[in-house]
């Protein structure tokens, strides 16, 4: 019994050496947790992003003068590992806000944290509703539009089709389920000649896509909304092609059109699916054109999406860092309300009634183009016209 | 009609896939007697290589050649790592050569995105089976006929392989009786070793094949080992033929099963694999185990209390543990509280596996339903921390009863499997139910009151808890139900024999185990302020796992320093290093080679010769050594 102590004087030891260093008194420190070990595709070019943010600010003379640092963890997917590392980055590191995350359940982990320990916390990817509605609380913001707009820019598309018979394959997890919940509702507001025949939940990661395309093409829909990505969006795009499962049927697809999720589907990409995305490769206005040129030249890489979301997270925290001029999180939180800035995208705000951003979505359809997939007749939906009214936000969020 | 027909065959095919992994780790264990936990590593590295072949190599014979060719790389790899590996592990205790395996696995995960970049990456399609054939207006894609025929033959080839030569003649007989096969006067180490490489190449083989309809990715592995896992046990350990019928019974199930319940996928071959086991104990094609003879390894260096200076040495050790607050920071204290956690749970299931020698593969079932039992307390009826630590542990309890009842029928790794199973049924439960468990968005905001607020209340308040825990399951060691359950453990048949109720005692011992896991969850949900399916799922199973094997599986209470040290590297390097894994692995795999015995184990079995070594007059030098347990 007595080595057990041993150990855990060492590895005290060894944690109290890592924490020694600390930054200059005139530095200001953000801290972000991501999934990087287990979500490199979109992980890597979103660190590519935000490296890229920081250097621009610091050559830029910082914020308020002083030097940006970001110190940078990894959740490894798991909610309480996240925890662990929000943790160690507001305790030991003593930084001003939190910000980042990938997965919904890791980023409602992290704005619960934030909430208990009043630190404010800038959510960059999650997509659940629940973040700034059901769950929010007044620390929480977030960048990314959120699967309630997302679906309702696809709706407005969809309803637009005469099909009426529709199905929907989607992960079997929160992500997937309230997509489907959001663009079933909103479709048949819209629509209520509509019928729903069919609806597929394979396991997130784990489509076994041979059954659930014949499974879906039994129900002989004339439309279909797809949730799927990833991995599983490869598979099911690859059975639907060779079993004709698409053919004379309209798809409708969330994120399809991110080059994370796209450009591994090459030749295989199917055409004529309406999605949401981001088509670098057509946008033509200034501020993305700088930010395409300054990305280009310092990775020799185009961006993904993952790339906008890092770079914007980073520039949305300088910029409300440097409103506020302060690290004191209630500051933080008034600077934050109704703050508008520049971004790739357009000019984004972030609301004051739910801390949810304006930041919109290209909305296009998939074509083949040389052997790749690509976005075209895409155009730009601003966040902030497809959001519900402001009566109806106040009655999904608690008051604080 | 055709419908169904189509359903039919697509089924098949999905069977032909999971049966070519599958059938791999089923020779592998039935010789050698390894969990093969880096079997689905394998399979993803027979993915990536055959993606860059078939990339390179132009034509059909490019690309049927690349397939062949990645799998007769990745055997090789396999013989590698058998024979500078697993070689030197074979007579450590049982499951220890799962810690190697895993350690590789997790080694494997970082490499090959070292190696081939984060991105998914799309192979070609099969030259000659692009497209589909129409069956009465179904589309059949022909690649999944070239499947459909191909696991048949391959079964054919192993029957053949099996039945008709002179190493399959030596295979089967090890299969049944390792020691007696090696009494004979077979060599064993080539024996284990080619083994290994057919098992190896039939898992990258099935990987390689999958290129034409699946992405390469970094998490292939985990989709598929414990899928594959699970269809061995249902066909019966070793059994090949099992395993053909199991991976078509899952996959059939599937195909059908989501027309009528879209959700089940998720849980469905975890079900069946329950329904098999309950009624047939030993999967659908497996024989009852002989009785183990059992090494003496248990019986060389016999357990015994703490003699009264090691006592005052731990109790010393634990007032300094408890000075941690004095001198370190906020952030300190919660690491410190996880691994005093960490150290709950593992000595809970080393009371288990040690004592009862019952390996559980699914003990974070029992710590999660602590979790979620003081989660549903504190949110749902609203009832004040410390009546919640009291009673959510409870549903942990709960859970072990129910399920322990039918876990203690088996033994080996069907017990190992049948908890699994229970686990994750549990976890999907919490997954699926989300009105009530909140799905995967968990239930959040379940904070500590104020008196157990603050970081260093907290961190006492674990550290109590770990240390009266410790010392409880080490009391009952030696109390007389300790000796009984460690009588089924060393002998079922004798202890039987001289009146102890032994499914009575294990079920016992079961619910211990189970409802400390479940205190550990409760403070667990406490510490993080929410609660998540993960906290039921595999891969903390696993970690549990790691920490009692890593602390020596043989020794009282090694859990406690496999837990510290297991727990306190992995946040460490997690916070330090974006390669977390591929070091992790690689210190799991050092350990393996440098202590075979677990951390713990390794220090006792020095004390011991150490004692030996020295005269008899000085026995005091002996002693401090000694006490490390």
């Amino acid at each position: 019994m007595r080595a057990k102590n041993y150990f855990v004087g060492a590895a005290f030891a060894l944690l109290a050496s890592g924490m020694a260093h600390s930054a200059l008194a005139e530095d200001i420190k953000i801290g972000e947790i991501n999934s990087y070990s287990l979500l490199p595709a979109f992980t890597e070019p979103y660190r590519k992003g935000w490296q890229l943010a920081v250097e621009e600010i610091n050559a830029a003379g910082g914020i308020n003068g002083k030097k940006l640092i970001v110190v940078s963890k990894d959740d490894g997917g798991k909610p309480a590992d996240a925890q662990t590392a929000a943790n160690e980055l507001v305790s030991s590191e003593g930084v001003a806000m939190l910000t980042g995350t990938f997965l919904s359940n890791i980023g409602l982990a992290v704005s619960d944290f934030a909430n208990q320990k009043k630190v404010f916390f800038l959510a960059a990817e999650p997509l659940t509703d629940a973040i700034t509605w059901s769950k929010g609380n007044k620390y929480t913001f977030r960048l990314r539009p959120s699967n309630y707009m997302q679906a309702a820019m696809l709706v407005e598309a969809a309803s637009k089709l005469p099909a009426k018979r529709w199905a929907t394959i989607a992960p079997n997890y929160e992500y997937g389920q309230s997509a489907v919940a959001v663009f079933k509702k909103l479709m048949s507001e819209k629509r209520p000649d509509i019928q729903w025949v069919d609806e597929q939940w394979p396991p997130q990661g784990k489509i076994d896509a041979g059954p659930v395309v014949q499974a879906v093409a039994a129900a002989n829909p004339e439309a279909i909304l797809n949730v799927t990505f990833g991995a599983d969006l490869v598979k099911l795009v690859r059975e639907g092609n060779t079993r004709g499962l698409f053919k004379g049927r309209e798809v409708v697809s969330f994120l399809t059109g991110e080059p994370e999720y796209l450009d591994p589907l090459k030749e295989e990409t199917p055409e004529g699916w309406i999605v949401t995305g981001y088509p670098w490769y057509s946008i033509k206005t200034p501020e993305h054109d700088a930010f395409l040129k300054a990305y280009q030249a310092r990775y020799n890489d185009y961006p993904r999406l993952g790339s906008i979301v890092g770079y914007q997270t980073i520039k949305s925290a300088a910029a409300i860092l440097a409103k506020a001029n302060s690290t004191d999180p209630e500051k933080l939180i008034t600077a934050a309300e109704g703050l508008s800035m520049p971004s790739p995208l357009g000019e984004i705000t972030f609301r004051k009634i739910d801390h949810q951003s304006t930041l919109g979505a290209y909305v296009g359809k998939t074509a083949l183009k040389d052997g790749k997939g690509v976005m075209v007749d895409s155009s730009y939906k601003k966040g902030a016209d497809y959001l519900p009214s402001d009566s109806e936000v106040e009655k999904l969020r608690p008051k604080d | 009609m055709a419908f169904y027909v189509v359903q039919f065959l697509t089924g098949l095919a999905s069977a032909a896939s999971l049966f070519l992994v599958a059938s791999g780790l089923s020779i592998i264990f039935g010789v050698t007697r390894i969990v093969n936990f880096a079997h689905g590593a394998f399979y993803m590295i027979g993915a990536y290589i055959a993606f860059t072949l078939t990339e390179r190599l132009s034509g059909t014979f490019g690309f049927w050649g690349g397939i062949v060719i990645a799998a007769l790389a990745v055997a090789v790899i396999g013989v590698i790592v058998e024979m500078v590996l697993l070689r030197r592990i074979y007579h450590a205790p049982e499951l220890f050569q799962l810690l190697a395996t895993f350690g590789l696995t997790l080694m494997v995960e970082d490499l090959v995105v070292l190696i081939w970049g984060p991105d998914d990456l799309v192979g070609r399609r099969a030259p000659g089976f692009k497209g589909a054939i129409d069956f009465f207006g179904q589309n059949i894609p022909s690649y999944d006929l070239f499947l459909i025929v191909l696991s048949p033959v391959v079964l054919g080839i192993l029957w053949l392989l099996f039945q008709r030569t002179r190493w399959g003649v030596l295979v089967r007989a090890a299969t049944q009786d390792r020691d007696m096969v090696a009494a004979l006067g077979v060599n064993q180490k080539w024996l284990f070793t080619s083994v290994f490489a057919v098992g190896v190449f039939l898992a990258a083989l099935g990987g390689a094949l999958q290129i034409p309809r699946d992405a390469v990715h970094h998490a292939m592995d985990l989709r598929i080992i414990v899928e594959v896992f699970v269809v061995v046990v249902i066909g019966g350990l070793g059994s090949i033929i099992g395993a053909f019928v199991a991976a078509v019974l899952v996959s059939e199930l599937n195909a059908f099963g989501i027309l009528i319940f879209p959700k089940i996928s998720i849980i469905l071959v975890f079900l069946v694999m329950a329904a098999v086991l309950i009624v047939r104990p030993w999967g659908l094609f497996g024989k009852p185990e002989a009785p183990a003879r059992k090494t003496p390894g248990l019986t060389v260096n016999p357990w015994r209390p703490l003699t009264s200076n090691e006592r005052l040495a731990a109790l010393a050790a634990l007032v300094i543990a408890a000075t941690l607050p004095l001198f370190a920071g906020n952030y300190a204290l919660t690491v410190g509280s996880e691994i005093a956690i960490s150290v709950i749970f593992a000595v809970s299931l080393h009371f288990l596996m040690s004592v009862g020698g019952l390996a559980s593969f699914g003990h974070a079932a029992y710590f999660g339903l602590g979790a979620y039992g003081v989660a549903f307390l504190a949110k749902m009826a609203g009832l004040p921390m410390i009546v919640c630590l009291l009673l959510g542990p409870l549903l942990g309890c709960m859970g072990a009863a129910v399920f322990g009842f039918f876990a203690v029928q088996l033994s080996g790794v069907y017990f190992a499997m049948l908890t699994l199973a229970f686990a994750q049924i549990v976890w999907s439960i919490a997954f699926q139910w989300v009105s009530v468990t909140g799905g995967d968005n968990g239930i959040l905001g379940v904070w500590p009151a104020s008196w157990a607020a603050s970081p260093s209340h907290f961190y006492w308040l674990s550290l109590g808890v770990a240390a009266l825990v410790t010392i409880a399951l080490r009391a009952m060691v030696f109390s007389p139900f300790g000796y009984a359950l460690r009588a089924t453990r060393d002998s079922l048949l004798r202890s039987e024999a001289v009146g102890i109720n032994a499914k009575s005692i294990q079920w016992t011992a079961f619910v211990i185990a189970g409802t400390t896991a479940g205190i550990g969850g409760a403070l667990f949900a406490y510490l993080k302020g929410s609660v998540f399916p993960d906290n039921l799922g595999i891969s903390l199973s696993v970690d549990a796992l790691v920490m009692v094997l890593l602390g020596g599986v043989e020794t009282v209470s090694g859990a406690v320093i496999g837990a510290i040290v297991y727990k306190a590297l992995n946040i460490w390097l997690v916070s330090q290093t974006d390669l977390s894994k591929l070091v992790l692995g690689g210190f799991i795999v050092l350990i393996v080679v440098v202590f075979p015995k677990g951390i713990v184990g390794m220090l006792e079995m020095l004390a011991q010769r150490r004692r030996k070594a020295s005269p008899p007059g000085s026995p005091l030098l002996a002693k401090p050594i000694e006490s490390a347990e």
